[in-house]
């Protein structure tokens, strides 16, 4: 039992630093190769809307930008309750290693939302119920960081952090369902489980970009937590035998 | 296969270039300026904290 393999392990600093420093690179190259064959079907094969004509193709990142700003705020809602309820020094690392890159993709959202309302509907914004609960996502990313930031002790920051993500959560299905609960000027989802709207290249391309900006984050955020990591175990052996050690 | 005729056709994305290229060019530059700054940021905090260390362990060496 001793030898057992137990991912509870990596829920430690200490073992999770070296883990997350191998698997950037994978997810870098993997990020680069879903990219590339997204950018390739999307952009040179997929064939013109026949509605919105070569404009259509900002779906590209539109899309990708606005699952995971949504999603990655779900994650970082998930870590925050693991660390409401346990208490673990992880959670609040990987919240704060999250938050960055989550505001970048709901402001990617809403400025490619921007330059695709402008040709499409004659106007940059509106105050419709998609985009403003979108707006109101990247709010709370940078009302997490900011409140994070302004206080000192960590544990505290943590926790209120924690609180406010937890509560702004509610705005996350307020985003995905809004185009159903209101008319909206924003168009109906083109993707759901069951069938999908588009032609097949566009939807191949799209999927596989979402699947690029997916592992982007994820190798972006693990490189982020690895410093948090640093900063904030600093008094501990294992940092200060990786500071004295190989990262000479 | 590739669905344009020419470069300028795809520069010109049928008269929507301004509006995809602006979205493609504001992405590219903040997945790439966001990895410079992590890998920058880390450069700097691991500095700071050698440079900590090493002013405790004289610290206590004295």
């Amino acid at each position: 039992m001793k030898d057992r393999f137990n991912l509870y392990r990596f829920a430690s600093p200490a073992a999770f630093y070296p883990l997350a420093g191998s698997l950037i690179p994978w997810f870098v190259a993997v990020s680069v190769v879903f990219g590339l064959a997204g950018l390739w079907l999307g952009m040179l094969v997929a064939p013109t809307d026949f509605q919105q004509g070569e404009g259509y193709r900002i779906i590209f990142i539109h899309v990708p930008a606005s699952w995971m700003s949504m999603f990655i705020y779900l994650v970082m809602a998930f870590w925050a309750a693991i660390g409401l309820a346990f208490n673990t020094r992880l959670s609040g690392m990987m919240a704060q290693a999250l938050a960055p890159t989550g505001a970048l993709m709901a402001f990617l959202s809403l400025w490619t939302g921007a330059l695709w309302g402008k040709p499409m509907w004659g106007a940059w914004w509106v105050w419709d119920a998609r985009l403003t609960s979108e707006l109101i996502l990247l709010f709370l990313y940078i009302g997490y960081m900011a409140l994070t930031a302004a206080i000192d002790d960590q544990r505290r920051a943590d926790k209120a952090g924690g609180l406010l993500l937890l509560v702004g959560v509610v705005n996350i299905p307020i985003i995905y369902f809004s185009v159903k609960w209101w008319n909206t000027l924003h168009q109906g989802s083109s993707v759901n489980l069951t069938k999908s709207s588009m032609a097949e290249t566009m939807l191949w391309g799209m999927l596989l970009m979402a699947m690029c900006f997916w592992m982007y984050s994820i190798a972006i955020a693990l490189m982020r937590v690895r410093t948090i990591m640093l900063e904030r175990e600093r008094h501990t052996d294992w940092v200060k035998a990786e500071l004295e050690g190989a990262a000479k | 296969m590739i669905h344009w005729n020419s470069f300028a056709d795809f520069l010109a994305m049928g008269g929507y270039g301004f509006y995809v290229w602006g979205s493609f060019g504001v992405t590219a530059l903040i997945m790439t300026i966001e990895p410079i700054m992590v890998a920058r940021n880390r450069r700097i905090t691991i500095a700071r904290l050698r440079r900590q260390l090493r002013a405790e362990t004289r610290n206590t060496a004295e």
